[in-house]
This record gives structure tokens, sequence and C-alpha cells, in this order.
């Protein structure tokens, strides 16, 4: 078991590794980042061309007198001064007219955004200094459930992501599925994204917000419709029991220390609401928002000094036996 | 209305003894109190340059400290407090104190001469607000050297910065000391736009007013009415952590876009408080070197008046991903496009100029060619970000901190650079190499693209601002390598710059009054200018004086010469109207400022500092105006 | 170079009134500034108020009655003020002296009443956000009430001394009393706002 946990874990790891480029709005995988994506090469297009254009003159300005021995001070002539302006004129009219398709295009993008478009998922998404709450909201209480730093969407599906910020402002933004979109106190925001293949996607915090904001990320994990109902399914039941000792020592541990004041693990009496919920740990790839593949060594080294590896994080550390300390990070990862 | 004898007119003394006269006249008395006392604008104008400099030294320190942390992935340069700190102060220094305050300065120093006067409108005034200014900037730093430096970026949202997330003090010295420095700011708008609209040497037709100090003067305009924001905005930011108002507290009917509102509606046109002066330098310097006047001379100025207005029409394009209405978002989108048809006519103009005239390869001309080179990738990436559906993607990445350092520093510091060659002979009598200038400038300009260039590319493949670190998994490394080689290039040119000119003043090869055969009238006087800027006040008949007369300069007798005068002229034809005495050195403006600085420090520890200050500050306000019998203040 | 004299200027006057001289223009520099900052902070109040659903939040509107005395005061002051500035341009002492002492009583008649003007509002600057806009408008206003007032004591003090006899301070006086109408000016609207928008919206 132990074995089979590792390489899961290893799995993550390297699953991690190889998907980390995509936080890149250079490689979209979605309808909306697919779009700016689009625009955006048009634009660079258009401008890079003006740029060459500009700078040509420019060269062209200074080299075509190159040589010649400098007058004392020009008196300009009226028929080259009319000339100029014609040319002039001409440069500010292109300006204009490439500015207006600027806006154009830019607006029927915009525009494309805002169509309204049936969504089969809402995801309650709470920004906290600093890791991502997520919460699945149904109709049936019982249907709902929650998680953090990762998001499971199904495929080729709009997700409705509607944002909230009890404490500061921070900016949701996957690159590579859509642009951000800030979650501010006192504000309802919301964004739909949509991932057409199967893939992780990485993303973070891209509203400054305190200390620690260079490691809020999370991970959007798109996955064809049949794998997400199955995760949803194994999200929506308890924390699977501890079967061995060792585990069962780590899930005391966890209940009778200062983690369980902090953190939720549903089926146990560990409710705190402070810190992510722990139910389905395991399952997930990272542990501290992104901050560390979710990997038996790290959480372990994690637990023991959470301010090594994010300094000034709100998880103070708590002390454990070396033993005690082990015996929590096994429990932890076997809640897949 | 004394009906004393008549007074000692410049009608009554030959031509040395009259300059002689003046002189002492208009001389900043010797000694420490002297040099406190000082009045003079070219005086006052050096501390404010020579101070912006310093403070800009300071904050690009903080930039390479901050670029060797991000050099390579997980780096234990900083910490991260440490580092937040440094972005903090290194935006809110070259923001606030340095480039406005210098771009304000030299307009400082040469409007006066350019517009063919004696001295800025309210000398004192003008004192008074570099006091303020450098006790600003030396109280902010201090912060920052005790470890106690902002950390909420030089935008300082809240609620980051508000004291549930934000205890200490930290975030009050930011909000009161930019409040502080702003007074500095907006006194010497009023002093440039009283200064150019009254002073103007008789014949100064609006017609006639030179390119920069068209510039200055749409800028100081700018700041009257946008500055305001930041000062309404850091005191709520005050009062809401200090008197626990709720202003910005959502839960008691604040709200946080209102704090973003008021700040870019401030922010956005602060851009152009610094980007319009260093058109002026460039309009300046490329028709003395194109060697004929500038081309399209009131098209430029009109572009310099419509990007004023419509700079204060585009500040939402900070805020399109905070969820603000789409339709709304689009006006901004099409606003912001727009600005950049005055920026671009003035681009035409500027290569027009160099087109048809006989361009003479010198320092100064290169810098503004760099600058022309950088600053239309700056411009034209703004226009990217101006779009809502680029933006949402560019917004806070690195692709914005390129975009704005091509127009800030591609935009701003190399026209400034190109200003310090052109004019350092003006200022000091002596010229810069020329040699270690070329180096200067090519050093600048890889440095520059270098540092900022592969910053677009980081922002695009995902990575965001203000993070002090990136893990190695991340794609970045390489680039952000690239950069921090180039940051380092880029401000080792500035080290190159100042031995430049210390080199310069010890043995530099001396200037003469018009080393460049400028057209304008701070050529007109020696190098450097004696106190009274022109010993007789000019006369103006034309755009470009200098190349129309290259003789004698007609000018103006019947001055009194027993007291500091200047002629106050009419708005917009320039006649001469009233002859009006000029306050001598004072050591009150210092006093003032000393007990408004004491007031504001008092005010980051309790609200009642207000009320005990108001006693010193009054006190000290009454001496300053309170007549001294000089024949100054007898009118 | 070489100064050719075509121009002289000895017959000019020494000292002149309202937009000639130069502290007439560089009052009206403050008073854009400043009048900046009012239109800011009655735009913040305008946009806190459209976001709740009513306004004042909790209370009923403040009491009118010290609110409206101030403005009949700050409108009665207009007159005597407008006599001030023409005396002062006549350089007629003891009319500008009287005019002086007078309008400094008009301006600490306003001050004693706005410290009613506080409690008026019903409500304190740390309750909510409205508490905070009106405080912030209210001692916005109040400082330049006292700022003016402050300038025309010590401007009302010189002219009973030897300086006053300067032509220069008639000047000042005149600029004074400018500024005075731009503190009656900005009064106005934040009257409105403060008072009326609460009753009628």
């Amino acid at each position: 078991m132990r074995a089979l946990a590792s390489r899961a874990s290893f799995l993550a790891a390297t699953l991690l590794m190889a998907c980390s480029h995509e936080q890149s709005a250079l490689a979209p995988d979605g309808g909306t980042a697919r779009a700016i994506y689009q625009l955006f090469w048009f634009f660079t297009g258009v401008c890079m061309a003006v740029w060459l254009v500009v700078m040509a003159f420019m060269l062209a300005a200074i080299f075509r007198w190159r040589g010649s021995s400098p007058d004392p001070m020009l008196e300009p002539e009226d028929a080259s001064e009319r000339r100029i302006s014609w040319v002039v004129g001409a440069g500010v009219a292109l300006t204009v007219l490439i500015l207006t398709i600027f806006t154009f295009a830019s607006f029927l993008t915009n525009k494309s955004f805002a169509e309204p478009r049936p969504r089969s998922v809402t995801i309650k998404i709470t920004g906290h200094q600093w890791w991502w709450q997520v919460n699945y909201e149904a109709h049936r209480a019982d249907q709902t459930f929650e998680t953090a730093n990762e998001i499971h969407i199904p495929v080729g599906q709009p997700v409705k992501l509607d944002f909230e910020s009890p404490d500061v402002i921070h900016s949701f933004w996957v690159p590579s599925l859509s642009g951000k979109q800030d979650l501010i106190p006192g504000r309802y925001t919301t964004l739909t994204i949509e991932a057409d293949k199967a893939g992780i996607y990485r993303g973070q915090c891209a509203e400054f917000c305190g200390i620690q904001h260079a490691h809020m990320a999370m991970y959007v994990v798109a996955q064809a419709s049949g794998e997400f109902a199955q995760w949803r399914a194994q999200q929506l039941q308890s924390a699977t029991p501890p079967h061995t000792d060792q585990l069962r020592r780590g899930q005391q541990v966890f209940q009778a220390s200062a983690c369980a004041m902090c953190h939720s693990i549903s089926g146990t009496n560990a409710g705190g609401r402070v810190g992510p919920d722990l139910t389905h740990f395991g399952s997930r790839m990272s542990i501290a928002s992104g901050t560390a593949p979710n990997t038996l060594g790290n959480l372990t080294g994690w637990i023991a000094d959470p301010q090594r590896m994010k300094p000034y994080t709100r998880m103070p550390s708590v002390a454990l036996t070396g033993p005690d300390l082990i015996a929590v990070s096994q429990y932890l990862e076997s809640l897949k | 209305m004394s009906a004393a004898a008549e007074p000692l007119r410049d009608t009554d003394l030959g031509e040395s003894e009259l300059e002689a006269r003046v002189r002492s006249l208009w001389r900043t008395p010797r000694g420490v109190i002297g040099w406190l006392s000082s009045v003079d604008h070219k005086q006052i104008a050096l501390r404010y340059i020579v101070t912006a400099f310093f403070f800009m030294g300071l904050a690009g320190i903080g930039a390479v400290v901050m670029r060797l942390q991000l050099a390579t992935p997980d780096a234990h340069v900083v910490n991260p407090d440490r580092y937040d700190q440094l972005f903090t102060m290194h935006g809110s220094t070259m923001m606030f104190l340095f480039a406005v305050p210098i771009m304000q300065a030299v307009g400082l120093y040469f409007v006066p001469l350019m517009i063919g006067t004696r001295e800025v409108a309210f000398p004192r005034l003008n004192a008074f607000s570099y006091w303020n200014y450098l006790f600003g900037c030396l109280f902010l730093w201090f912060c920052f050297f005790s470890n106690n430096g902002p950390d909420v970026g030089w935008f300082s949202y809240t609620p980051l910065s508000l004291s549930q997330y934000n205890v200490g003090h930290r975030a009050d010295f930011w909000a009161q000391m930019i409040t502080y420095t702003e007074v500095a700011g907006l006194s010497v708008a009023v002093i440039m736009i009283v200064t150019v609209f009254k002073m103007r040497a008789p014949g100064m037709t609006l017609d006639r007013i030179p390119l920069f100090t068209w510039s200055s003067l749409v800028t100081a305009f700018m700041i009257v009415f946008a500055m305001p924001a930041v000062v309404v905005v850091s005191t709520m930011l005050i009062l809401d952590r200090m008197v626990n108002t709720h202003f910005f507290d959502s839960s008691l009917g604040g709200d946080n876009l209102l704090f973003q509102h008021l700040f870019w509606f401030f922010g956005h046109p602060e851009v152009y408080f610094i980007f319009i002066p260093a058109t002026g330098f460039v309009s300046s310097i490329i028709p003395t070197f194109a060697r004929r006047p500038m081309f399209g001379h009131t098209a430029v100025v009109l572009s310099l008046v419509a990007t004023a207005f419509m700079s204060f029409g585009l500040w939402v394009h900070h805020m399109f991903v905070t969820g603000l209405p789409r339709l709304g978002e689009s006006f901004f989108t099409a606003s912001s496009m727009a600005i950049a048809v005055p920026s671009g006519i003035q681009i035409f103009c500027w290569i027009a100029t160099l087109w048809s005239g006989r361009p003479v390869f010198r320092t100064p001309l290169l810098f503004v060619l760099g600058f022309i080179f950088n600053f239309v990738i700056g411009g034209l990436t703004g226009v990217m970000v101006a779009s809502v559906p680029l933006d949402t993607q560019v917004h806070d990445t690195y692709f914005v901190v390129a975009h704005f350092h091509y127009v800030l520093i591609g935009g701003s510091v190399f026209p400034l650079i190109a200003a310090v060659y052109y004019w350092f002979p003006k200022v000091t009598g002596r010229m810069l190499s020329e040699t270690v200038g070329r180096w200067n400038f090519w050093i600048a300009f890889v440095g520059f693209n270098l540092a900022f260039f592969p910053m677009h590319i980081l922002g695009l493949e995902g990575m965001p601002r203000r993070v002090y670190t990136y893990s190695a998994e991340m794609p970045w490394g390489t680039l952000n390598l690239l950069s921090t080689i180039g940051a380092i290039i880029f401000a080792s040119s500035f080290l190159l710059l100042l031995w430049n000119i210390v080199r310069s003043l010890r043995r530099g090869e001396a200037a003469g009054p018009n080393p460049w055969d400028g057209d304008t009238l701070e050529w007109a006087t020696s190098s450097p200018p004696p106190p009274q800027n022109f010993t007789r006040i000019p006369v103006v008949t034309s755009l470009t004086p200098l190349w129309e007369h290259r003789e004698t300069l007609p000018a103006v007798a019947g001055l009194r010469v027993d007291r500091r005068e200047v002629l106050v002229s009419t708005l917009t034809e320039a006649e001469p109207d009233i002859r009006e005495s000029s306050p001598e050195p004072s050591i009150w403006p210092l006093f003032a400022a000393i007990a408004t600085g004491c007031t504001f420090l008092g005010s980051i520890y309790t609200p009642w500092a207000i009320i005990y200050g108001a006693l010193p500050v009054t006190i000290t306000l009454i001496g300053w105006f309170w007549p001294k019998g000089t024949k100054e203040d007898e009118s | 170079m070489k100064p050719r004299v075509v121009l002289d200027v000895a017959p000019l006057p020494e000292n002149s009134f309202g937009s000639r001289t130069l502290t007439w223009w560089g009052t009206i520099g403050f008073m854009c500034l400043e009048g900046m900052g009012f239109a800011l902070a009655i735009g913040a109040y305008l946009y806190l108020r459209v976001l709740q659903p009513s306004w004042p939040m909790n209370i009923p509107p403040p009491d009118l009655l010290p609110g409206t005395i101030v403005t009949v005061i700050l409108l009665i002051s207009v007159i005597p003020n407008y006599f001030l500035e023409h005396w002062a341009r006549a350089y007629d002492m003891a009319k500008v002296r009287i005019g002086l002492v007078l309008m400094t009583l008009l301006g600490i008649a306003p001050v004693i009443v706005r410290t009613f003007e506080f409690p008026a509002l019903r409500e304190r600057w740390d309750t909510d956000a409205y508490g905070s806009i009106t405080w912030f408008l209210l001692g916005l206003h109040t400082t330049h009430l006292i700022t003016d007032l402050g300038d025309t004591a010590v401007l009302t003090v010189l002219m009973f001394t030897r300086h006053g006899e300067n032509p220069r301070r008639f000047s000042d006086t005149s600029d004074n009393a400018f500024y005075w109408y731009f503190v009656v000016l900005t009064w106005l609207p934040i009257y409105f706002v403060l008072y009326w928008l609460p009753r009628i919206g």
C-alpha cells in the first residue's frame, strides 16, 4: 500500500513537471484563451509592422544626410514642408484607421465572451491568504463538496466560477484557459472557463495579495466527462478510514493536535474551517497551494516546518515527535 | 503709495555697472543660513534634480536587488518581506519621488530662462515645496532602512493596506509621505502655471512659447487636476487605518473599488506628467540638432493639450479585470487607444523634422533616437493592453512590467538623459564628454532592452508581477537571468553618466553661452546663468529668437535696480503690464516645511498631531508672510 | 549676447489688482486644485451612495438647522465681502479696516455653528461609510473655513500696523476677499449633497 502511495505521488509529481509549461497565454487550450491568443497575434503582427515602418522612416531621416556638411541653420521651404505635411497626415490617418480596427476587433472578441452559454458545473472559488478554497455547488446539499487548490472540470463544457474573497483582493488566472478575474471583498465576480482537451493547467494568483502572493497557485484538471463524474463521486465520499495501525495513529495525532483546529476531514471529528479541507488530500497534486508536489517527503517537511517552505504562511509549526509526524503525513497521504 | 524719490533704474547705469548691480541684487546670500534661505529658482531646481537623481539611484539599486532575487528560481537573496518593501519603495520612489519631481524641476530651472524672466512666481513657495519634498523622501527612505518600509505596492490597494492586513505603521508612512510630497508637486504646478501665464518676456505671445515650456505648462495643469485625487485617497486610507472610518470597508458600506477609481484617476494622468515633459525635451533637442525649426509646431502643441485632456478619460483600463460592466470597459478601450493618436502625431513631427533637417550627431540626439526606438515599442504594447480581452491575459504580469518600463524609461528617462547632455553645459558652463556620452548611450540602450524585452515573453508565459520568487518547474529561468544581466548593464550606464558628470565638472571643456547653437532664450545668457538670469529682460519677436537675432537681442529697459523686480505681462499677448517685486531670500519657508513635516510625521502616530501641529505651522507661515520692511515689501 | 533696448517699462505700475497680478492667478491655481479635491470627495459620496439600498444607511437624514444657518451666514457674508474688495481697490484704509474686522467676525460665526453641524449628522465617522464620507466632506470644508479665517485675521492685524500703508496690502485684501467667495461657493454643493440629497433621493 505504501509502495502504491509513493508510486502515485511520484506519478503526480512527474505529471506536475510534465504539465508545468501549461501556464501560458501562448499555449491556449480553452475557448476564451484561444480567442485572445488569436487577437494577440493579430495585434502583434500589425504593431510589429507599424514599428518597422516608423523605424525605417527614422533611420532614413538620419542617414539620408549622412556626410553632407551641416548648414548653420535651415530655413524650411514651403513646397517641401507641404510635401512632408501630406506624408505626416497620411501617417496620422493610418494610425487612426489601425486603432479603429483594433478597437473593433477587441470589442467583437469581448462581446463573444459575454454571450450566455449553458454551464453544467458551478464552482465557488474563495481566495484566501494564500490558498484557494474550492466548493462544488449543487442543488442538493449532499451533492456539494469542498476541496482546495485543485479544480477538476469536464472537458468541452463551460464551467461557471463564482468568486468570493473574505480577506484581500486576489486574481484568478489560468492563462491557458482564460484571462484573469479579480476576487474582490464585498463584490461578486464570476468567470466561465472551458478546456478543449484533457490536461492539467496551472494557474496562480495575479493580484498582489500579501507576502506569499508568489505561492498561491492552483491546478485545473480537465478530464473526460466520465472521469470527471468518477472523480466527483469519489470527492463526495467521506474520508477513507485508516486501515492500519500506523494510519490510525496518524489520525489520532491529527485529531488530538492543533491540526484539527484549522482543517476539516469529513467523517472524522476534525472540523476546523480556517485552512483547506483535507478530506481527499491524498488525491491532490500539490501541497501549500502549488508550492511543492504532494509527496510524502514534501508533506512531512511541510508539516514539520511550514515557515521554511512558505515563510509567513498562516499555518503554524505544530510540535510533533518524529514518529507522530510521519504517522500524520502517512495518514494524510492515504486520504485519496 | 510712498512719495519717495524716484528709485534707481537700469537706465541710470552703464552696462557693466548694471550687470554688477543686478547680480548682487539677485544673489543668494553666502553662508549656511544664506544657502538655506535661497529662493533662486535655479538653485532650488538643481537641488530638486540632485535629490531626485539620488533617490532614483536608491530605487535603482533596489531594482537590481530585486532582479538578483529573480535571476534564478527559488533564490534567497532577500526574504519575501524585504522584497515587498523593495518593490513598493521602487515604485513609489520612481513615480512619486523621482519621475514627477525631476520633470517639474527641469521645468523650474529652464522655463524662466526660456521665457526670459528672472525668477518664478512665488519663489518662497518654491523653496517651501523643495524642503517638503526633501523631508518626505528622507522620511520614507528612513522607514525602509529601519526595515519598516511600506510593503503594499506603490498603489497600496485596499483591503491589503488596511490595518487588518497591514499591522504597524508601514502603510501609514506611505499614505502620509505621499500626501506630504504631493503638496510639493501641487505647489510647483501652480508656480509653473502662473510663471508661464504671467511672466513671459514681452512679445512672447502664445504662438512663440517654446515647446518645452508648453509641455511644462500642460503638465502643471494636469497635476493640478489629477494630484488631488491621490491626496484624497491616501487621506481616506489613513483615516480608515487610524480613526476607523469605513471608506473601504465593504461590510459597512465602503467599497474597495472606490480606492482603485480614485487612485487611477490620478495614476493614469501621472504617466503623462512624466511623459509630456519628456516630449518637451525631445522637441527642444531635435530642432537644435536637425538645424531647423520644429516641423508642425502647432500640431505638437495641440497634441500635448489633447493628450492631457484624454489622459483623464482612461483610468479604468487599469481595472479591466475587476468585473466592471462590459459596455463601460469598451468605452475605455476606445479612449485608451485614441490617446495613441496625439503621441503618434508628435513622433511623426519629430521624424519629419529630422527628415527635412541636417541632423548633427551628438549624444543628446543619440538618446533621442533611442527614445523613439523604445517608446514606439512601449506605445504599441500600450495599445495592446488597452484592449480588454488582451488585458485580461497580460494585466498584472511581466508583460505589463515590460510595457510601462518601455514607456517610462524608454519614453521619459532616455529623453531625460538626452536633456542632461543637452543642458548640462548651460547649468555648469562645461561640456560633458562626447566619447563617454556615446558609450553611455550604447550601454544604456543595450542594457535597457536586454533587461526589459524578455519580460514581455515572461508575462505571456504566465509570470505574474510582484512575486518574490518562482519555482524551478516554471520555464522562466533563462529569460529572468537575461533580464537581470540586462538590468546590471543598464544600471552601470548610470555610473558612467555619473563619472562623465564628475569628470566634466572638474575638467570639462568650457561651453560658452550657446554650445549647440540652440534657438531658445536660455542660450542667450551666460553658462551657468547669473543669479538674475538676464541683466536686461529680452523682448521676443519670434519662436526661435536666437536664430532670428544673431548679433544683438532686443531688450527691455526701465526696471528698478534697488529691489528684485520682475515684469508681469498679459496672458495671451505678453504685453508688459506691471513691474512687481519678487521676494528676497527667507529662512521661513524652511521653518514652515519643518513644521509641516513634523505635523505629517506626528499624524502617522496620532490624529491629534494635526491639532498640535497647527500652531507651529501657523507661526512659521506668519513669519514667512509678515513684511520685513525691505524694498521688496514696499511696493 | 548684447542687448539692444527696444522697450521702456518704467511707466508701468508697481501694484495692481485682480487678474493682472501673480497672486490672483496663484489663488486661482490653488482654488482649482482644492476645488478638484471637493469635487472628488463629492464624487466619492455619490459613488458610495449609489452602492447602498438606503441612504443614510440606518438613520434619518441630518438635522437641517445648523447647516442651513451656516449657509445663510455664508451667503450674507458675500455682501460685505463684495464691498471690502471694492474698498481695497480704492485704497480706502478706514473702510478696509472696518470690512476686515467684519469679515473676521463673519468667519468666526460659521465656524462656531459648524461645531453643531457634526452632531447634526446623527452618526459618528466610525459607524459606517455614510458617517465617514459626511464627516470627511464637512471636515474638508471646515479646514478651508478655518484657513481663510486665519488668513483674514492676520491680514486684519496687519492692516492696523504700519505695514498696512503698503499698497500691496490692499491687493492682498482683494485676493483674500476673492478666496472667501471660493469658500462660500464650494459650500453650496456640499450643503446640497449633505442635507438635501438624502431627502429628495
